[in-house]
């Protein structure tokens, strides 16, 4: 058996649920499991950590460190992978993991499968599949010529079981490094929304071109209020201004992976459907009976989306606070 | 100054597609190959920039087989780009590609700004940029929606989770993979391809660059097309019929609530 090492991710001292995935899916592979937190908050999960599956958990306190920077992050994890000499990396396919693994595999000349959504660990050996084209079809990564294997999971992919508070986890503090940044991160500009990223949403209620006008969004937005869901868009009303890139879901958007989707107003072009059919369930809701979407769907309303996501709202609401 | 874009070649986004009968890989018969949609900021914003600084030119760099993979060089030097490389290669993993990069734009003599798009729609893997920066001992930064270049440092906004946004400064030479919305690319000019097609696109062999063989690390295999989905139920009824039935399948048949 070889070492895990995960990379935790915590928000204001709270492990993240992508991170608690991984911690589990770990430890289940019969592996020591080494967790690695930084910045000011990272003592706060070292319990939380250990609960979850994690042997030991690497911390470098350092406020250095509670904003990312790739080539400060880059050092730092390198330390830690020399120091632990894991065989297996895994991380959150999130905006820091996508961005900061590939540096280190580089670092390491290591291989890194990016973005996957099944794990399967054996010994220190590890496969990964991830969506290609985005979503369009499946591939198995293999990793070849390299004693360290890092694989970049999507959030949501894997089960969690509830926290096991009889185990913990030694907690080994490290030094930060702190090498010459050419790097300065001078702002970081908060979003709007204090949603989550369409990325790791549970439920997505997306908009099309069938909605007529940007303001008509409101409408999509109490309803994701009610469901406590994410609003996603099509490159049509992207591309038309209407919202940001940000809330594209597609081939040349986000890919996402939630429980239930829920499309109002959208036809399906083929990069949508590339983009949303991993969802597990899919609602289509259009006034037009031959659109692409409904082959998509789970379930599907034929009619004006007007007359039904209010009442829709309605009902949700009903059905869920009463 | 010398700016060198990173591109790659990929099928168009309307592609169905197929899986071969090994499984290894996609069925390429009747591709239309594109070039990258996040190549297209970064053309344009390589572009730019090079027309914002007298004496500057533009290096469009791709790996991939040569045969078709000019064609996309075509399309970024009928938007503007100066120069052409091409590397000759067939089934390089992420990190051989940007060793090549790497490589390529060494011998070249360097860069000051590196571009490329964001990740290619094809593996999705966001990989390649980082790993070049990597390589060429620079910094780099991803999904980046703004750049401002001052004669010194670079100045781009990346796009994180939820909406927000970084400001970062990097020292030159530096890698910026291009998000949408950083600008709105050009559509190529018909003067723009009359003279792209008389280009000479220079050409490199991968094994002339001595990357070992040993630094392919990932292997793609078992291509598998998503599972079927069952057939839609359609929901009938009024309005409020449709939508107090569909929440009971949600709740009850589906149990995501």
């Amino acid at each position: 058996m070889g070492k895990v090492l995960v990379f935790a991710e915590q928000t204001n001292g709270k492990l993240k649920r992508s991170s608690i995935e991984l911690l589990q899916a770990a430890a289940k592979s019969g592996n020591t499991v080494a967790a690695v937190v930084f910045g000011s908050h990272a003592g706060d999960v070292t319990a939380a950590a250990g609960h979850n599956g994690a042997n030991e958990v690497h911390v470098v306190k350092d406020a250095s460190l509670d904003s990312y920077n790739p080539e400060l992050f880059t050092a730092n994890i390198a330390a830690i992978i020399e120091k632990v000499q894991p065989s297996i990396i895994l991380a959150s396919a999130s905006s820091t993991g996508k961005d900061l693994f590939p540096r280190v595999a580089a670092r390491l000349g290591a291989g890194v499968a990016s973005d996957c959504t099944e794990l399967n660990i054996s010994g220190d050996s590890v496969t990964a599949t991830k969506p290609m084209y985005s979503g369009k079809c499946f591939a198995k990564a293999n990793f070849e010529n390299t004693n360290l294997k890092i694989v970049l999971m999507r959030a949501n992919q894997l089960p969690v079981a509830a926290a096991d508070t009889s185990k913990s986890a030694n907690v080994v503090e490290q030094a930060v490094v702190k090498p010459d940044l050419k790097t300065l991160i001078k702002e970081i500009v908060k979003g709007t929304s204090e949603k989550l990223d369409l990325t790791e949403a549970n439920i997505i209620v997306s908009g099309g071109r069938g909605l007529k006008e940007a303001a008509n969004f409101k409408m999509l937005n109490d309803l994701a209020d009610v469901l406590g869901a994410t609003v996603g868009a099509s490159r049509a009303v992207v591309d038309a201004g209407w919202v940001g890139h940000g809330m594209q879901v597609g081939q040349t958007g986000k890919t996402v992976a939630p429980s239930l989707y829920i499309a109002v107003g959208i036809s399906g072009a083929i990069q949508h459907l590339a983009g949303m059919s991993g969802s597990k369930v899919i609602v289509a809701i259009n006034n037009d009976p031959n659109a692409p979407i409904f082959q998509k769907a789970t379930y599907g309303i034929v009619g004006d989306a007007f007359e039904i996501v209010p009442k829709l709202t309605e009902e949700f609401k009903k059905a869920l606070h009463h | 100054m010398k700016i060198f874009v990173c591109i790659k070649q990929v099928p168009d986004t309307e592609t169905k597609i197929k899986i071969t009968p090994d499984q290894n890989g996609i069925d390429t018969a009747g591709i239309k190959w594109v070039l990258n949609p996040y190549d297209e900021y970064a053309v344009e914003e390589a572009v730019k920039l090079r027309d914002a600084n007298p004496g500057s030119q533009v290096w469009v760099l791709s790996v991939g087989p040569k045969a078709r993979v000019v064609e996309s060089l075509r399309t970024a030097l009928a938007m503007g780009s100066d120069e052409a490389i091409v590397v000759n290669a067939e089934n390089l993993d992420n990190y051989s590609t940007a060793k090549a990069l790497a490589e390529v734009i060494k011998a070249e003599g360097g860069a000051k700004v590196i571009f490329s798009g964001k990740l290619a729609i094809d593996d999705n893997a966001s990989s390649v940029s980082q790993m070049l920066a990597e390589f060429l001992n620079v910094p780099h930064t991803t999904v980046v929606s703004k750049f401002a270049f001052n004669g010194e440092n670079v100045v781009v906004e990346r796009d994180v989770e939820g909406g927000a946004k970084e400001v970062v400064q990097m020292m030159t030479p530096a890698v910026v993979a291009a998000n949408k919305g950083l600008n709105m690319p050009r559509y190529a000019s018909l003067p723009g391809i009359m003279k792209a097609k008389k280009k000479v696109i220079k050409e490199i062999e991968f094994s002339s660059l001595n990357i070992p063989a040993s630094d392919i690390k990932v292997k793609y295999t078992n291509f598998a097309l998503p599972a079927e989905k069952p057939a839609v139920k359609i929901i009938a009824g009024d309005a409020s019929a449709q939508a107090a039935e569909l929440v009971k399948l949600l709740r009850d048949e589906a149990k995501v609530l």
